[in-house]
């Protein structure tokens, strides 16, 4: 190879270099987020799994049924209480701190939701 | 021109009139409808005005569903309100409190530079309001006091229609909503607004309130948003008057209602007195009334 001996060598330091994200942490992918839960509730509007993995899927939902279908019913049952489909007005009723709660795992993921910019954290 | 290719062009141009007026006639035969509310039919969203759009193709209107051709929509809700602005000349003091009332609720900001504005119900003069009226000579009481404007809720919205992400909407209750989540704020709506009710966003609306005193229980919007009065959509979806009409206590100097509903209270306000609405020629069919 023509300049072999200087193109090799550059290849490998770029490869590094590229890869750098994979091999710094040497596997480890940090600690876990650990979301402090509410200590009065045990209970949520589906089990925490479901939760976790749908939450966003069902915010848009609620917010489609709310805005557009004008639904505001008290339907969604936790526990014993009835509550409606709103996250400003159920979801942070029982997670009262957003920095505790949500942003634990949305900084880990390095997720910016921008629900926030509009509804109300609540204050703390 | 030799024969062959005189008999191709007779057969070509007779199949294409086949076909395009063939399939319009196969499709009313088997929808039993004209083809242009058949479309509307699969139309998720009740928007009123999009059905008119439609349906003023040409063909026959035919009674369905939401609305269709010239027909206002006599079926379901039409919220609608009457401003009696006779009680507002008596206690003047009225017109400050709905104002307040309504901004309080809803954290609308405040902000000391009339470009950056927003308000979703306001005084405004006579003539500004009915600009279709004369202003000629104009009775002492008009000229000194002032109307309270807000969005006119219309039944055939031109904000809607421009609206390019259906942002906002009429709702089934005759509300034209606004959905946050899909305003881009491209302003078209307030373009589109024969009234001016529609307020845009200049600048983060949380350095205009006082966040130790807002109401918790609803949002602020963010910058870049269009934002508008929306009848206490959150209010009236769980039985209670708007905001501005508890406001007023028992003057009835504000009446809501549902306009499709021949029994209600606003139906009998409106039959027993003569109410001007603003921009009639504007073709919007608004739902607000006013009591001059």
């Amino acid at each position: 190879m023509y300049d072999g001996g200087k193109i090799i060598p550059g290849l490998i330091i770029f490869v590094l270099l590229v890869t750098f994200p994979i091999w710094y942490n040497k596997g480890n992918a940090g600690p876990v987020p650990q979301p402090e839960l509410p200590k009065q509730y045990d209970k949520c509007v589906l089990p925490a799994e479901d939760m976790l993995a749908e939450h966003m899927q069902l915010l848009n939902q609620w917010r489609d049924t709310v805005l557009r279908t004008g639904d505001r019913s008290f339907d969604v049952t936790i526990g014993e209480k009835k509550y409606q489909k709103s996250l400003m007005n159920t979801c942070m009723q029982c997670h009262t701190s957003k920095k505790k709660f949500c942003d634990t795992c949305h900084a880990y993921a390095s997720v910016t939701p921008y629900c926030w910019d509009c509804h109300l954290a609540p204050v703390e | 021109m030799d024969k062959k290719r005189r008999d191709f062009l007779k057969i070509a141009g007779a199949t294409t009139l086949a076909g395009l007026g063939g399939s319009v006639v196969v499709e009313r035969l088997v929808t039993g409808e004209a083809p242009a509310t058949a479309r509307a039919a699969h139309e998720v969203d009740p928007a009123v005005g999009h059905g008119h759009a439609r349906a003023e193709a040409g063909h026959e209107p035919v009674p369905h569903g939401g609305g269709h051709g010239h027909e206002i929509r006599k079926t379901g809700k039409r919220l609608g309100m009457v401003i009696d602005l006779r009680q507002f000349q008596k206690h003047p003091e009225l017109i400050e409190k709905v104002v307040h009332a309504c901004h309080a609720e809803h954290n609308v900001p405040s902000f000391p530079n009339k470009k950056d504005e927003v308000k979703w119900i306001w005084p405004t003069e006579y003539a500004k309001a009915f600009t279709e009226h004369s202003d000629y000579y104009r009775n002492s009481v008009i000229l000194e006091n002032e109307v309270l404007v807000l969005c006119n809720h219309c039944d055939e919205p031109p904000c809607v229609k421009a609206c390019p992400t259906r942002a906002t909407f009429k709702n089934k209750d005759g509300i034209v909503a606004m959905d946050y989540h899909r305003c881009i704020g491209c302003r078209f709506c307030m373009a589109a607004c024969p009234y001016g009710s529609r307020s845009f966003n200049w600048r983060d609306p949380r350095a205009g309130l006082d966040m130790n005193h807002i109401n918790r229980r609803f949002p602020t919007r963010m910058r870049g948003v269009v934002e508008k009065c929306n009848f206490c959509a959150e209010r009236v979806g769980l039985g209670k008057q708007p905001k501005c009409v508890e406001a007023c206590g028992t003057s009835k100097a504000m009446v809501f209602g549902d306009l499709n509903d021949p029994d209600s209270e606003i139906r009998k306000v409106l039959k027993d007195n003569f109410t001007l609405q603003r921009k009639p020629s504007a073709g919007t069919h608004p739902s607000v009334f006013y009591i001059v």
